[in-house]
């Protein structure tokens, strides 16, 4: 890890100011910057500290919908009454993430900032070539070993995985990303590599993540989280999906769905073609198998990912067929 | 010039000042400042538990976390669970008791991520020991024990 300069912000204020400065970068938990550094990825001159601004880590979670401070810990969403009760998924998302020690660390605002794990992105002595790290200087992943690759979204620079979980559930219920007093849908937070996959968010410089908002529903309400992996914990996805269910009072027709998914796609994947195949229709697994197929249009393989065109559809269909047996 | 800055740690109760690197993690100021060797640096890239430390009573890496990121936290090692002389912890007794380790490396991570799982309440089970303890790798695969031991501390500390 090169040497930098560490500068413990005092106040939102100076930590604008000090992340203006060419070099900067921002640290709260610390668990993706510090661990880039070692790696040789990210060189920071001057680490701005914000881990210890105060009240910016509070965590307000009802019916109405929940607001979380850009500097509350994982663990701590993941374990609130509120959150646990109103939105199941968010909590579900955080708690399947990483591990205990990592979720005690990282703060949510970091968790949305964090960085693809594509070992072509992360290796920057063996593998010379990558557009996310070095702009123009080619993808060593296509063609090499994408087991882990993603199969939408991707483009002929990039095919790195979003490696995320509670982004997925963001998605999902259709949350906000609050830069100060500038507001992003949670979906359009994560951009497409597209020819410049060093750009993963519409962001300037200096600004801040300070809080997420999710607005409560009957949707959120009644959500979930389904992550299927290589072992049983500690590990990213292969495919996950967030859902969200409202059934009409019959219980058995479908009212209102939200499907994203995660693992396979280069940010956080809405699945609106499933969400509207379904509304209006009855749960039933013929039904629900179906319509899950079209979560995966448009995909791409490359090689060692194919797997993740059969397997996506399969984990949102019984993550649906799993909230319908739950009244 | 070599880049230096004053850091106060409070570690296991004494507060120590280190002059370091910025760059310094918890776990070389630690380790190589300190000669608290009991917290021991496995992977040194957040993937194995072996440097868990409890930060302000929370388990948390030592190698992802900056010195200076420490300063005004409480740390607590493996050197401090227990009085020097005094009887051993109840996760401590209860890994010796259930033969816990095999190569003992990876022991004290093990120790200090169990007292906070103990803590948090996720210790109910042995499924939710498993899980809750994932972030702590054994390569001996002394997992069953550990699980054992987890479970017979969660027992004694309740």
């Amino acid at each position: 890890m090169r040497d930098f300069t560490y500068r413990r912000a005092a106040s939102l204020q100076e930590a604008h100011d000090l992340a203006a400065h060419p070099g900067a970068m921002l640290l709260a938990g610390g668990t993706t910057l510090l661990d880039l550094a070692k790696c040789g990825v990210t060189e920071p001159e001057t680490v701005v500290d914000i881990g210890h601004l105060g009240g910016m880590d509070g965590i307000e979670a009802n019916e109405e919908g929940a607001t979380i401070g850009a500097l509350a810990r994982m663990s701590h969403v993941a374990d609130h009454a509120g959150i646990r009760g109103y939105f199941p998924a968010v909590s579900e998302s955080l708690w399947q993430a990483a591990s205990a020690q990592l979720r005690n660390m990282a703060t949510i605002g970091g968790n949305l900032m964090q960085r693809t794990r594509c070992p072509y992105f992360r290796d920057a002595a063996t593998y010379p070539a990558c557009n996310k790290r070095e702009p123009g200087s080619g993808c060593a992943a296509i063609g090499g070993v994408t087991r882990n690759h993603a199969v939408l979204g991707t483009s002929d620079s990039c095919i790195a995985t979003y490696p995320g979980d509670l982004a997925i559930a963001l998605v999902a219920l259709d949350a906000t990303v609050h830069l100060g007093a500038r507001e992003i849908a949670a979906e359009d937070f994560f951009l497409l590599p597209g020819d410049t996959p060093h750009r993963e968010h519409p962001m300037e410089t200096a600004e801040i993540i300070t809080a997420v908002t999710i607005p409560g529903s009957a949707i959120a309400r009644r959500s979930t989280y389904l992550k299927v992996r290589d072992r049983q914990s500690y590990e990213f996805a292969a495919a996950s999906a967030a859902i969200g269910l409202e059934l009409e009072p019959d219980g058995k027709t479908i009212r209102d769905l939200r499907v994203a998914l995660g693992g396979v796609a280069t940010r956080p994947w809405r699945a609106r073609a499933v969400e509207e195949a379904l509304k209006g229709q009855a749960l039933t697994p013929e039904t629900v198998r179906e319509a899950s197929l079209l979560a995966v249009e448009g995909a791409v393989a490359r090689g060692d990912n194919h797997y993740k065109i059969e397997l996506a559809p399969r984990v949102v269909a019984r993550a649906i067929l799993k909230l319908g047996e739950s009244a | 010039m070599t880049n230096r800055m004053q850091v106060n740690l409070d570690i296991n109760g004494q507060v120590e000042t280190l002059e370091i690197e910025p760059r310094v993690t918890l776990l070389d100021a630690l380790r190589e400042h300190l000669g608290l060797t009991g917290t021991k640096k496995g992977c040194d890239q957040g993937q194995c538990g072996a440097c868990t430390v409890l930060m302000d009573g929370e388990r948390v890496l030592a190698c992802l976390t900056l010195a200076a990121q420490a300063e005004g936290r409480k740390i607590t090692t493996i050197e401090g669970l227990s009085a020097p002389g005094g009887a051993p912890h109840p996760v401590q007794a209860a890994f010796l008791e259930q033969d816990g380790f095999q190569c003992g490396y990876c022991t004290p991570g093990q120790i200090m991520s169990a007292v906070a799982c103990i803590q948090e309440g996720h210790a109910g089970s042995d499924d939710e020991i498993r899980e809750y303890m994932s972030g702590n790798l054994c390569r001996c695969g002394a997992y069953p024990h550990i699980v054992a031991a987890v479970r017979q501390a969660a027992e004694a500390m309740s």
